[in-house]
């Protein structure tokens, strides 16, 4: 009664995953044991599993995000040293592990990693920026973790039991289709999207909301931060794209599993429709990824430039025009696939008038900095390498947008060191300058900057190393995802780029040792005001960490840069007048979000292994869980006015005794 | 659907700690230019399943192009023109509005906070939901048993989908109809059931706008070409 | 950063065999429309770059003698600019798209004064089928053509999707069962290039690649005439043989094809490659409960060793290699 599910499942003469499973199972085992040896599991579980608090979720999202990006990386380095070493031979790994291999980093990468990083980034800072308390539905946030933490795991699953797709991070039909991948691995696949893109669809409305109906008194729409703006464009992004998602993967599954006929080779089937449904999702995907990220860089030039955003305006303006404009440039990722002049004309146009927007952006950038006084801390650095980096990654993508010479560097390395220039330089730079940049806000205490600073030369170098031979050898012609290698011009190139790889590899070690070395002197970096950077949102206003409830009180707002024209104000102040606190209502904890992904997990397990009667036992669970959720009656804890104007208190009285000694040094 | 949101969305009534400018406070009205502070749970509520339900309607934009690129895809089975019988539909049609309008009957009842009417209209809507979802098995059920099932074409895998995936909402929509009234019977017309009522109602509105869609240009499109 | 160098290197490299390193028009075009793009985004990239390293540096904190100016944060002027700037360059990239995309239209005829030469691609799982219809020859992962004539691809799939591509002769084209794509390329110079499928297909993809032998036309006559002679039929029959899944295929000729293979192929009359491991003797029975190795699990399929396969040391491995893909995939099939 196990459906497809026997022992044969588990690759006992694989050694890799074999082992690579042993090394996961160890290490969870270990981490579980000190958990339980050290009496944590009441305080994980009331603090953080059922937390529903927007801080501690994307601290989660993060810590996720954190290791898939570390499960993704050893792919590629499994990848990069498996193509210097298959040279006119085998490798040591065959073709039916490496195609795997190459689709699992896809995979995590965009839909583990690099999702998750961002949201959480979103997660954290949004409700603070906007000057409220949490989100607009704040246990359908913890729901939305949790899916993505199920899909995460089903992926790893995937490692132990059975196989994972060897389609690539894009199951393109018919050869995901069952008669050409019978095996399980597809639907690993299916099942982890599906149930972490419920999770993203709903983290995309609970945004949209928050963005558009609560915001602080008087913080009128061009009075947002740029990271709100942008988190606001990829969330209509996400509302609007992800259903494509889902409904061309429901049709791929049900293909699959009830024989139907979207995309199969006989009777009828269509496998391009299947190729522009998958990228009329998967561009606005990039943009998902990356408007965040552009976000994060307004708040960092403007902070550390001591200067506001050039050109606000016309910020929000080119935010919203790429957030459009990226619904119509699918097709630039199939031009090769036969449409036609007019129609790649047309495509390759629409392709070329995005990048105005990024190019406004990039000029606005530059013009914070000029007249500014520019300290370059880490967040700092992090910036100046994306903009500098992500302009050639641009431009080499607005070359591929030109049909011609996409069709000689379509699915080449050409593309595949585009992808990356951008992804890397925007999106991954961009989450690390957030996380180092927030870091203090979240845990009262700095990261250590010197590790930092090394941790960003050696991954900016092993980057480079990395991606710049790719594009030569995908203009010598080299095509993408190969796991053997037949002409010996490329071979010099890639041992560059496996170079390059050991060089990142030193740069992921030293973000380690950074973590390690800071909680470890923590006290020394302690963040005792609320606002190391100089900051100029209102995140910097709160203390370092923010209580449960963020404000004590929901900060008027005047102008744009409302903290900054607070500081300004509160140091004309000799004495903060007397207010009066009021008991604090936050929603309840619960473990809903947990119980919901357990239910999920368990249903996708079960239609991958066709133990149908197990799917329909998690469908009823998760009915259920929904019943008792919908169920309750006390959805709020009370905070009692006393403990907020402790809290409030304490707080305030720090922030204005540095405001003053600030005020006396500058 | 329902929201958590209690006080978090309510605003400081406390003075103006920052001495900034006069705010009033805010009273929870509209937050286009900011001045009111965070909306109220109503509005916060309703909007989201407002934008929840734009999504699903681009899902089913999806499978909508899904099937007018398929539509000529019939693999040498039968076309629309020999399969669809209109007057199932037109039963299917009228059953679904009628619940339609029914539901919006049991939105009048809970603002008059009448429980038994809204309860009876919510019971029709649920029945009269149940049988357009009857009619429509049926109707799946004797295609697939004379061999025009969803495996025979893409045409007709674009029909079962779109089709079914309509009519998945349906069942999944009398479960929640069926969850709302024990809830309504158990703890009466409290606020955030309120909420949740407005939101099922908006849901099965959505459904009939997409059926009328399906109606028209799969049904009535299809039987004429 | 990273453009000057990659160009620079590129120069340095001689860039011989790739797309830059054109044998014929179409690559050749491909090449001109891709430099000329280049050229026109670097003289918007390369001054923002100097800009923003110069801004950074000039503006950093410890510059005191850099103005500081806090309220500068609107000038029209230079929104004009920055807007302008981008439009400009895209509407010159535009007219560069536009012509480039019909002057390159994989689908448009090489005008020449010599006969256009048809020649008929099938991919299948894991290698190329060419076909040459006016000879109604037919050879397998070993393409010949004679130069200085333009070659009008007609292209399906016998299975999954995959694309022809042959860097040196210019634009590459996505082939699918059950369609027709078309393709123009002329090799302009006699030599031995390097051909390959650009869309991963499956397991054996990496060994998809092929020769491309452009010879003059009259020694490319002698070849063909060669061929008729060579023997090996490739009908219907032998054509399911050949559909069947196998790595590494060798190079084989067929002396004659049946006239209307490929449209066969194309209308699925003849149907795309079977499913994996189905084979005559049925599919294997579904393994319970004991561990298999994959010595123990044997199954006929369609990767038994191919019978013109030399045993060589490296087509040995490739067998052990098969053996463990084969035992996998019977643990996790569906009976």
């Amino acid at each position: 009664m196990l459906g497809k599910l026997d022992w044969s499942a588990i690759p006992f003469h694989e050694p890799i995953p074999l082992g690579a499973a042993l090394v996961v199972f160890l290490a969870a085992v270990a981490v579980l044991g000190w958990i339980t040896v050290k009496g944590y599991w009441s305080y994980l579980w009331n603090e953080w599993i059922t937390s529903v608090d927007h801080k501690r979720i994307g601290v989660m999202y993060i810590v996720l995000a954190a290791l898939m990006l570390l499960r993704g990386f050893i792919d590629a380095i499994m990848m990069r040293s498996q193509q210097v070493m298959a040279v006119h031979g085998p490798g040591y790994l065959p073709p039916e592990h490496y195609d795997q291999i190459f689709s699992a980093h896809g995979t995590i990468m965009i839909f583990f990693a690099g999702m998750p990083f961002v949201i959480g980034l979103m997660n954290f800072a949004v409700p603070l920026q906007l000057g409220i308390r949490d989100v607009a539905f704040p246990t359908l946030n913890s729901v939305s973790f949790w899916l993505t933490a199920s899909g995460a795991l089903l992926v790893n699953i995937s490692l132990v039991v059975g196989e994972f797709a060897r389609t690539g991070w894009l199951p393109y039909a018919p050869l995901s289709e069952t008669t050409y991948s019978p095996g399980v691995g597809v639907d690993y696949y299916l099942w982890a999207i599906q149930i972490s893109g419920v999770g993203t669809l709903l983290t995309g409305v609970n945004f949209v909301t928050t963005i558009l109906k609560i915001r602080a008194p008087g913080m009128g729409y061009l009075r947002m931060p740029m990271f709100c703006w942008t988190s606001l464009a990829a969330s209509l992004l996400i509302v609007a794209a992800f259903p494509v998602l889902t409904a061309t993967l429901a049709m791929l599954t049900l293909d699959r599993y009830l024989g139907f006929h979207f995309f199969t080779n006989e009777a009828g089937g269509n496998q391009m429709m299947f190729v522009n449904l998958i990228w009329a999702w998967g561009h606005p995907e990039v943009y998902i990824l990356v408007l965040p990220a552009f976000g994060i860089f307004s708040e960092i030039f403007s902070t550390f430039s001591s200067k506001p955003l050039f050109g606000y305006r016309s910020m929000v303006a080119a935010t919203l025009f790429i957030c459009i404009v990226s619904f119509m440039v699918w097709l630039h990722h199939f031009f090769t696939m036969g449409a036609g002049a007019n129609v790649n004309a047309a495509f390759g146009i629409a392709t070329s008038v995005i990048a105005v927007g990024t190019g406004v952006k990039i000029y606005n950038w530059l013009f914070t900095m000029y007249g500014g006084r520019v300290r370059f801390d880490t967040p700092m650095l992090w910036a100046m390498a994306f903009v500098t980096t992500f302009i050639i990654g641009g431009m080499t993508g607005v070359l591929l947008a030109v049909p011609p010479a996409d069709f000689m560097l379509h699915n080449s390395l050409f593309l595949v060191a585009h992808f990356h220039n951008v992804i890397i330089s925007g999106v991954l730079f961009g989450a690390f300058a957030g996380y180092t940049y927030w870091f203090p806000k979240a845990f009262g205490f700095r990261l250590h900057e010197g590790w930092g600073k090394a941790a960003f030369w050696a991954t900016l170098a092993g980057y480079i190393l990395v991606f710049a031979p790719l594009y030569i050898v995908g203009l010598k012609g080299m095509t993408r995802r190969l796991q053997h290698i037949e002409v010996d011009a490329w071979v010099p190139w890639l041992q560059i780029a496996a170079v390059g790889i050991v060089v990142m590899i030193a740069g992921a070690a030293l973000q380690i040792v950074q973590l390690w070395v800071s909680i470890r002197d923590r006290e020394s970096l302690r963040d005792e005001t609320g606002d190391p950077w100089d900051g100029r949102s209102l995140e910097w206003s709160t203390p370092s960490p923010p209580p449960s409830f963020n404000y004590a009180h929901l900060p008027h707002v005047e102008n744009e840069e409302p903290y900054w024209s607070i500081k300004q104000r509160a140091m004309e102040e000799q004495d903060p007048q007397e207010v009066e606190y009021e008991p604090i209502h936050m929603p309840r904890n619960s473990p809903t979000g947990f119980i919901t992904a357990f239910f999920a997990t368990l249903i996708g397990f079960a239609l991958i292994w066709h133990i149908w009667w197990l799917a329909v036992a998690g469908f009823v669970g998760a009915y259920a869980t929904f019943v008792v959720f919908a169920w309750r009656d006390r959805t709020e804890v009370e905070i009692p006015a006393e403990e907020v104007e402790r809290i409030d208190r304490d707080s305030r009285a720090t922030q204005l005794a540095w405001l003053r000694q600030r005020e006396r040094v500058t | 659907m329902s929201a958590a949101a209690g006080d978090i969305t309510a605003r400081s009534t406390g003075r103006d700690p920052y001495r900034l400018g006069r705010g009033d406070g805010g009273h929870g009205v509209a937050t286009g230019h900011g001045e009111g502070g965070p909306a109220s749970p109503f509005v916060t509520v309703a909007y989201g399943f407002w934008i929840f339900l734009l999504s699903d309607i681009v899902m089913f934009s999806a499978f909508f192009a899904a099937y007018a690129v398929l539509v000529n895809a019939t693999a040498g089975g039968p076309t629309g023109r020999e399969l669809f019988d209109l007057t199932t539909v037109a039963t299917q049609t009228g059953v679904l509005l009628t619940s339609t309008f029914t539901a919006g009957l049991a939105m009048l009842a809970a603002h008059r906070r009448a429980m038994l009417a809204c309860q009876l209209w919510l019971l029709v809507t649920g029945v009269l939901g149940a049988a357009f979802l009857l009619l429509e098995i049926q109707e799946f059920v004797t295609m697939i048993g004379e061999g025009v099932g969803p495996t025979r074409s893409a045409f007709l895998s674009a029909f079962f989908a779109l089709v079914g995936c309509h009519g998945t909402h349906v069942g999944l929509g009398l479960l929640w109809l069926g969850t709302m009234m024990a809830q309504l019977w158990v703890k009466g017309f409290r606020a955030d059931i309120i909420r949740r009522l407005h939101c099922f109602s908006l849901f099965w509105h959505a459904l009939d706008i997409i059926w009328v869609a399906i109606f028209s240009l799969v049904y009535l499109l299809g039987a004429s070409s | 950063m990273l453009a000057p160098a990659v160009t620079a290197a590129a120069l340095l490299s001689g860039c011989a065999g790739g797309v830059l390193d054109p044998q014929g028009p179409i690559g050749a075009g491909n090449r001109t429309i891709l430099l000329n793009s280049l050229a026109v985004m670097l003289v918007i990239v390369i001054p923002t770059l100097i800009a923003l390293l110069f801004f950074a540096w000039k503006y950093r904190a410890s510059n005191t003698k850099a103005r500081y100016d806090p309220e500068f944060t609107y000038s029209g002027r230079i929104e004009l600019i920055v807007w302008s700037i981008p439009t400009l360059t895209i509407l010159f990239l535009g007219g560069l798209i536009y012509y480039g995309s019909h002057a390159l239209e994989p689908s448009r005829p090489i005008a020449s004064e010599r006969a256009t030469l048809q020649i008929q691609v099938v991919s299948l799982d894991w290698k190329w089928l060419f076909i040459y219809p006016e000879h109604a020859i037919g050879t397998v992962n070993r393409l010949v053509i004679p130069t200085g004539t333009p070659i009008r691809f007609t292209l399906t799939s016998g299975s999954v999707m995959n694309v022809f591509f042959v860097p040196q002769l210019g634009s590459m084209i996505y082939v699918m069962n059950g369609m027709r794509s078309q393709l123009h390329l002329q090799a302009d110079n006699p030599g031995v290039y390097y051909g390959q499928s650009a869309h991963f297909s499956g397991d054996g993809f990496s060994d998809m690649n092929f020769e491309v032998e452009a010879l003059p036309p009259e020694e490319f006559a002698t070849w063909t005439a060669a061929q008729r002679n060579a023997g090996g039929v490739l009908n219907a029959a032998a054509y399911q043989e050949l559909a069947r899944q196998s790595i590494d295929e060798p190079v084989r000729v067929f002396g004659h094809v049946q006239p209307g293979l490929f449209d066969a192929i194309v209308r699925q009359t003849l149907p795309p490659a079977p499913r994996p491991l189905a084979t005559a003797a049925g599919p294997p029975p579904r393994p319970r409960g004991r561990l298999r190795g994959p010595r123990a699990t044997r199954r006929s399929g369609p990767n038994e060793p191919n019978p013109t396969r030399p045993a060589t040391a490296t087509n040995r491995a490739k067998e052990r290699i098969d053996d463990a893909r084969k035992a996998r995939l019977v643990r996790n099939s569906i009976p």
